[in-house]
């Protein structure tokens, strides 16, 4: 089992070829193939996690393979605390997403297969420590991202396809250009741990058009990341794409891929140049603080059920945001206070964790009302409550952990986002809680217009949610309860590489330069 | 070296003449329907011509024919890069319908004549050499662009192609002449001393001149403002011939480029260095604005294409830009990145050609119509456009990546000064990406699931996958291609 970080990546690759040369007729088999696939990376992640030692905040199960030489590529791979989570809810919500997409008809074959290689991207992201490795893993979700919105979408589909493409390609394409920056730089490598080591002092002084070199790499690699969290001016792309995806690619989409924007941030910005977060976490909170107002308010006025879905994405992705900006409270002309900095970026990092869980369960049960009523127009129900109980039941708790209540683990997370953020940033801080009574407002305003009030005539037959849609949800509502009451065993997988990425800002903030 | 000297190096041309002969020949006795076979002779000969290019690869670089050309590692490896791109258009040649009612002896001819032309434009280091052997690939591209007779459009590719090769070569051949009158020599390395001896009052002419050059390199490459031609003649060509021409003639013309740059303008300490040349000519921002602008307006134009085959006539002038990025550069390192973006270009092309090619055998079209819902009727080749567009574009994990990989690598690592260049190209690979992926979308969103699913003919087949290979496998692993390339990195120089 040494080789247990390339067996997750490599098993969707492999699941991805098999799949390619079954025969297309027979799409049972392509549909037990691709849940035995992910089943088995979900096993073989489940005993990565209990390998996994917490005490330890550096990288584990570290892989390293020469790959291309003469350009100093190699093959490293290696976990810590902060993409443990990821690559679990990962491997989690994979294979609950192949029941999710139990029922598509059209070319299953073609759907699981790039499905799988989605897969395999989104892990790869994850688990890569060198930059090219990570950089074709990043560009490789694209092209199945592509086809899964382009082919199996609603209306809008292509456009809302070809958007997600260049967009993210547009972000991608300034974060090469960072990469190349620090590779030269730092000594012509593309190893990110040895790039971190040296970047603090390999980037002090040198210029890029008469400005900080470190800081111009800072805003190109962020607006990569940017793009895909996404935070606002750069979000316009995520309604449309949303929207018109297939339910399960809602679910990964919301569930996983925004993640990876905050995961890039964390992993790339800070952890090679944690000087710089000082200058530019204000920036971070005030954009933070607009995703939430600005994600909340628009959700407030659809009237589609699943862009009200994702207008929340866009706002609970705020909090993680201002959680991030919290680790400043660690540097010493802000008062040194280390406990802020754990709350805030432990928080973002629960945030995302607890964001892919609630928003995966949201989008899903979003699919079941609009497999059986074609439509998703929130005024167009009504009363549903009567004809659907449990499936009502199951809406509001999803609801209920989406706005943040207590004793579901969003609530968890968001407290200590605010709670981080507070001694740096009061204003922004007090402002966002607006955000909390807008997510509040969507959400039940949502709920009562859909569920409550007079049965609409055209529903009255309308199925109860089946069985296995159940399946797909009851697991996800099991975890976003128990980390509502219990988030103790989450933090303390997190904690060694938070407090260690906090200690390196905490470290630089001697000599950084506001 | 003297002439006769000179002939045992230089054995692969002398095959190469030896073999146009025969074909010449050979076609006499041949009735119409028998003219592949020409290609064969052509074929099997350019093979033993391979050979014997890379048997000398390894000898000492040096000139011939008294300082007339020159056999160096790098010339070698634009000669197997045209070697080739010239056997897959061969092939592709034999399945192309579009050539059906003519007889293939000249055109298999011509070629050979082209392949000729082009071998001595990657080792010309003599001004008269130099033109001459552009004269040689311009005359017999517009035989080849014309080549189907009956066709208006073909004739018009070949007349276009004809006015608008003399502008330019007229110019090229004014600016070679003040060249001349300035330094009273043809040979570049003679150039190069007096040039470096010069005071600045020569530089206006200077730049005069080299303006004037440019626009003869800029019409081989089409690089813009002189790409006018590119569109129409790709356009009306037979298929095979536009592809040759997107590739073969360019790599030549880049190598031709890079040869004329780094022996005339950069001292024998500077071959490592960034800049070229101790005279004060704003080179690197006069190149930089045409590669920025190519790029640029390729991309832009082919947006509004609606033919496939002039959608990539604009890419091939895109792609150009990019290559041109690397040229203000021009250490050591921007020629390895020109060289190793020509070698995956030349599969990614041509395979999208032959794509194109096999959808015109098989509707007549070559426009998007033609292509609607491609990808469910013949999953394969839709699948492999797929990879060719996505290698065009330069996204990962394919070969065309690696290409944009080395050439933004040069610009990041050459210092701040060019970095516009790299947010420039990387914003027009953006910009690609949209006329690209509308193939893709075209092929496969709009289609529907069809019960008779159709297979390309088994040559086609063939190489459409020879060429898919390399465009995926060079992404993922090309550690033997940049062995290759640095092993190819010698030029012959004199020192002053």
């Amino acid at each position: 089992m040494e080789n247990i970080l390339s067996l997750l990546i490599w098993i969707p690759i492999l699941g991805a070829i098999v799949v390619a040369f079954l025969p297309r007729d027979n799409e049972n088999l392509v549909r037990y193939t691709s849940a035995a696939v992910t089943g088995l990376q979900f096993i073989v992640a489940i005993v990565l996690w209990r390998k996994f030692d917490p005490s330890n905040g550096s990288m584990q199960f570290m892989e390293r393979y020469e790959w291309i030489p003469s350009l100093n590529i190699s093959y490293i791979l290696g976990v810590d605390g902060l993409s443990l989570p990821m690559v679990l809810l990962t491997a989690m919500l994979f294979f609950i997403g192949v029941f999710v997409s139990w029922n598509i008809k059209k070319a299953v074959k073609g759907y699981f297969a790039l499905y799988l290689l989605l897969n395999a991207g989104v892990v790869g992201v994850f688990l890569s420590l060198d930059f090219f490795l990570f950089y074709i893993f990043w560009e490789v979700m694209l092209l199945p991202m592509y086809f899964l919105i382009g082919m199996w979408g609603g209306p809008q589909r292509e456009y809302a396809a070809i958007k997600f493409f260049l967009y993210t390609l547009f972000g991608s394409v300034l974060m090469l250009i960072g990469i190349l920056g620090l590779y030269f730089t730092c000594g012509k490598t593309f190893d990110i741990l040895l790039i971190m080591e040296r970047a603090p002092e390999a980037l002090d002084g040198v210029l890029w058009w008469g400005m900080s070199a470190a800081k111009v790499i800072w805003v190109l690699v962020f607006i990569g990341f940017a793009i895909k969290v996404p935070v606002f001016p750069f979000h316009t792309w995520l309604p449309l794409a949303h929207v018109e995806a297939p339910t399960a690619i809602s679910v990964l989409l919301a569930g996983i891929l925004l993640k990876l924007g905050v995961y890039g941030i964390i992993r790339v910005n800070y952890g090679i140049m944690p000087d710089q977060v000082y200058w530019f976490a204000g920036g971070l909170a005030f954009l933070g603080l607009v995703n939430v107002l600005w994600g909340g308010l628009c959700a407030l006025a659809q009237t589609d059920l699943k862009k009200l879905v994702a207008y929340s994405s866009i706002n609970h992705m705020g909090y993680s945001l201002l959680g991030m900006a919290a680790v400043v409270a660690a540097g010493e002309m802000n008062g040194g206070d280390i406990k802020a900095a754990q709350a805030g970026l432990s928080g973002a990092v629960f945030q995302m964790f607890n964001h892919g869980t609630i928003s995966a369960m949201l989008f899903i049960l979003v699919g079941v009302v609009y497999e059986r009523a074609h439509h998703r127009d929130i005024d167009g129900f009504g009363g549903l409550a009567s004809q659907m109980p449990i499936y009502t039941g199951i809406t509001a708790l999803a609801f209920f952990a989406g706005l943040g209540l207590p004793g579901f683990s969003g609530f968890v997370s968001e407290a200590m986002c605010f709670i981080g953020a507070f001694p740096v940033f009061k204003t922004i801080v007090i402002l966002s809680t607006i955000g909390i009574l807008l997510n509040a407002a969507y959400f039940l305003w949502a709920f009562q217009r859909v569920f409550f009030g007079k049965l609409n005539e055209k529903y009255k037959d309308m199925e109860e949610i089946n069985s296995l849609e159940l399946f797909t949800v009851i697991p996800l509502a099991i975890i976003t309860l128990f980390f509502g009451l219990y988030p103790g065993p989450y933090l303390d997988l997190i904690k060694s590489t938070m407090d260690q990425i906090i200690e390196k800002i905490a470290f630089v903030a001697t000599y950084a330069v506001m | 070296m003297t002439n006769f000297q000179s002939l045992e190096f230089f054995v692969p041309e002398l095959i190469l003449v030896i073999m146009i002969l025969a074909a010449l020949i050979t076609d006499l006795f041949l009735k119409k329907s028998k003219t592949d076979l020409i290609g064969w002779v052509l074929g099997i000969g350019l093979v033993i011509v391979g050979l014997s290019v890379l048997n000398l690869s390894s000898v000492p670089a040096t000139t011939l024919f008294s300082d007339a050309i020159v056999i160096d590692p790098f010339s070698s490896f634009m000669k197997i890069v045209i070697i080739i791109s010239t056997l897959l258009v061969i092939a592709a040649s034999w399945a192309n319908k579009e050539l059906e009612n003519y007889r293939k002896g000249e055109y298999f001819t011509i070629m050979g004549i082209m392949v000729l032309g082009l071998f001595l434009m990657t080792s010309s280091v003599d001004i008269i050499m130099l033109y001459v052997s552009i004269e040689v690939v311009s005359i017999m591209s517009f035989i080849l662009a014309a080549y189907l007779k009956l066709d208006t459009r073909s004739n018009e590719a070949g007349l276009k192609y004809v006015i608008y090769g003399a502008f330019s070569s007229g110019v090229m051949l004014f600016g070679l002449s003040i060249v001349y009158g300035l330094t009273g020599s043809t040979s570049y390395f003679d150039i190069q001393e007096s040039i470096f001896s010069m005071d600045s009052s020569a530089n206006p002419a200077l730049i005069m001149a080299l303006l004037m050059i440019f626009a003869g390199f800029g019409y081989k490459i089409s690089s813009v403002p002189f790409h006018f031609w590119t569109p129409d003649v790709y356009e009306g060509s037979p298929t095979t011939i536009t592809a040759y021409l997107s590739v073969a003639p360019k790599a030549a013309g880049f190598a031709m480029i890079i040869r004329f740059f780094h022996q005339i303008f950069s001292d024998s300490i500077a071959l490592t260095g960034t800049a070229i040349g101790s005279t004060d000519l704003p080179w690197p921002e006069i190149i930089g604005v045409l590669a920025v602008v190519t790029m640029t307006m390729g991309n832009l134009v082919a947006i509004q294409q609606n033919s496939i085959k002039r959608m990539l006539a604009y890419s091939s002038i895109a792609h150009a830009g990019y290559m041109m990025l690397a040229l203000p550069v021009l250490s050591m390192e921007a020629i390895e990145s020109i060289m190793i973006y020509l070698f995956v270009y030349v599969f990614m092309n041509l395979g999208a050609f032959f794509i194109v090619i096999t959808v015109k055998n098989k509707t007549g079209g070559e426009t998007f119509d033609d292509y609607q819902g491609l990808g469910w009727k013949m999953p394969v080749v839709g699948s492999l456009m797929t990879l060719f567009m996505l290698s065009l574009t330069g996204l990962p994990p394919t070969a065309g990546f690696v290409g944009k990989l080395y050439i933004f690598k040069t610009l990041v690592g050459a210092g701040s000064d060019f970095l516009w260049l790299v947010v420039a190209g990387g914003i027009n690979s953006v910009i690609s990406l949209y006329y690209y992926f509308h193939v893709v979308k075209v092929m496969f969103l709009g289609g529907e699931r069809s019960d008779t699913i159709s297979y390309p003919p088994s040559l086609m087949f063939g190489l459409m996958v020879f060429t898919a290979i390399p465009s995926l496998l060079l992404g993922l692993y090309w550690n033997p291609l940049a062995s290759w390339v640095k092993d190819s990195l010698v030029f012959y120089t004199q020192v002053m």
